[in-house]
């Protein structure tokens, strides 16, 4: 099956900074890929090399068609949360305008862009304002806006930061139930578990990329620690795979003095001693 | 009644009043773009460099109004580009390029000077001098300016709110820019002989500010700041006749004191709510 979007050896850099290097990446039809990597990997820079806001230094981006059908889900941070627009108004953005000429929405358009509120569950703050949405609200409200337009891809940028757990997991179910209905989706995370969890096709990227494939391939200890340099556990049960970098403990052990020397009590009695209960037991 | 008849039977009565309800209307809308886009700025900036370009199109013998649109578009067009392809923020972009121009202009009229012509008036702003040219000029730019705003309504709604995301979803944000540049070049040329140089950007502003801490929706504040700049225009008038200070003086401070009241009234309003909001505990 010919890739929608192909990248190959695609370079891009902001001055003399290279920011992506080598890049060879295919997005297929139907795939449902998730991008992750440490803050300042690129991720954001690949995703707008997709939707062609950035232009590689080296290397080729081949489309399938010229007019492929391409929305987009920005960051939540990059909103002007006081711009006086309702959450119908923000998704009414995402239509054709060369349609309708007009300033005011035809009555199909609005009933259009009500049957996508309601199908996320949101029909009924339609005439909110955004900023009195919460967090999870406002992304549904973008994910609406990017429906609308009936995308080929559907391109979202960290969709779940700044919203809770509960969000974060309904926000995927939507997106799985959109690529089950064959939407292809691109999205960049740094939530681990959850592209763990919903992503089938996860991309590893620093820079460079570090490694592809399903997520049992590649949230391992050791494609995690080469990509985030960092330390990671992983725990795998039955299908599910979870993720945590360790907590790093340099600079701790540097400032506290050595427990014999220092005159601190030594490591069993400080063990001992972090339970309140037996410690006033044992005086 | 004759009050308010009375001034009507000086020709430049009539004239100032139709040229300063247009003007006061006109910027007001355009304000609207410009107040969302956080370039407050630019409309005191950019009549500052259409000055510069007034006095080059005075030394070359060009004529004024294709002078100054020309200059102001070529001032908006490099403050747009250069927030765009640069990460110098708008209110430096504006601060360099059009205090450059009107650097220019005081630099050419301190070595030519020759000049019979007062920029007093161009200043300042001056009633008395509006012609029927000047009507005209206002007038096709009303049309101008209404049209693109009528008919590109969703497009620059959606590069107002979010240029890059806009371009995405296939709204040629380039060309809403330029023209929009082309467009807030052109109101303010024709908003110079009443409002002057130094009072348009307060024209451009203070309207769209004032409606804004009364709605949320986009499509009110678009109508009820337009009307809100007519109708100080024409308020304005009567008090420049009457009080005898400059129009464009009278306008912007007439738009200042009903944004204060304003601030006022919705300030008393949220403190009462949130008094109403706020859970009172006593004693159980």
């Amino acid at each position: 099956m010919q890739p929608l979007i192909e990248f190959t050896g695609v370079n891009f850099g902001y001055g003399a900074f290279n920011v992506l290097e080598d890049i060879d990446l295919h997005l297929h039809p139907g795939q449902f890929v998730g991008l992750v990597g440490p803050s300042g990997a690129g991720k954001t820079s690949l995703l707008k090399l997709v939707l062609d806001l950035l232009t590689p230094r080296e290397g080729q981006i081949d489309r399938v068609r010229a007019d492929l059908r391409v929305t987009y889900v920005p960051q939540i941070e990059t909103v002007d949360w006081s711009f006086p627009v309702t959450a119908e108004e923000v998704v009414l953005m995402g239509l054709d305008h060369r349609q309708n000429i007009w300033p005011w929405p035809r009555r199909s358009e609005r009933e259009r862009a009500r049957a996508i509120l309601d199908k996320l569950e949101i029909d009924h703050l339609a005439e909110r304002h955004i900023r009195d949405l919460s967090g999870g609200q406002q992304q549904r409200v973008f994910l609406a806006r990017a429906l609308v337009a009936e995308p080929e891809i559907l391109v979202l940028d960290e969709p779940t930061t700044g919203v809770d757990v509960r969000s974060a997991e309904n926000i995927f179910h939507w997106l799985t139930h959109l690529n089950q209905d064959g939407m292809t989706i691109l999205l960049t995370t740094h939530d681990l578990n959850m592209a763990a969890a919903h992503v089938p096709w996860v991309v590893c990227l620093n820079r460079r990329i570090m490694a592809q494939g399903p997520p049992q391939e590649i949230f391992t200890e050791s494609i995690l620690e080469d990509a985030y340099k960092g330390e990671f556990i992983v725990i795998r049960q039955n299908d599910m795979i979870f993720v945590q970098q360790k907590p790093h403990s340099h600079g701790l052990s540097d400032v506290l003095p050595d427990p014999v020397e220092g005159g601190l009590p030594n490591h069993d009695s400080r063990e001992k001693s972090a339970n309140p209960v037996s410690a006033l037991k044992e005086s | 009644m004759d009050v308010l008849l009375a001034p009507f039977q000086y020709e430049f009565f009539r004239n100032g009043t139709v040229a300063a309800v247009l003007v006061g209307g006109l910027c007001a809308l355009i304000g609207v773009y410009i107040v969302l886009r956080g370039m407050s700025f630019i409309g005191h900036g950019l009549s500052h460099a259409v000055f510069g370009g007034a006095v080059v199109a005075f030394i070359l013998q060009f004529n004024f109004y294709v002078g100054a649109v020309s200059w102001g578009f070529v001032a908006a067009l490099l403050i747009n580009q250069t927030v765009r392809k640069t990460t110098i923020s708008a209110d430096a972009a504006i601060g360099v390029v059009t205090t450059a121009s009107f650097a220019l202009g005081v630099a050419l009229i301190s070595r030519y000077r020759r000049f019979s012509q007062s920029f007093d008036a161009a200043l300042f702003g001056n009633v008395l001098g509006v012609t029927p040219t000047d009507i005209a000029v206002i007038v096709f730019v009303t049309l101008a300016a209404t049209f693109m705003i009528f008919f590109f309504y969703k497009q620059l709604l959606f590069t107002t709110f979010n240029s890059e995301v806009a371009q995405v979803y296939g709204i040629p944000t380039f060309w809403i820019e330029t023209w929009f540049a082309l467009i807030l070049a052109a109101v303010i040329i024709a908003s110079v002989q009443i409002m002057g140089v130094t009072m348009i950007g307060a024209a451009l502003v203070v309207p769209p500010i004032t409606i804004r801490l009364l709605t949320d929706s986009f499509h009110r504040l678009i109508i009820y700041s337009t009307a809100l700049g007519a109708l100080t225009g024409l308020i304005g008038m009567y008090l420049s006749f009457y009080v005898d200070v400059s129009s464009g003086a009278s306008i912007v401070l007439l738009q200042s004191a009903l944004f204060c009241v304003t601030l006022f009234y919705v300030s008393r309003v949220r403190n009462r709510n949130r008094l109403v909001e706020t859970p009172v505990y006593g004693p159980t």
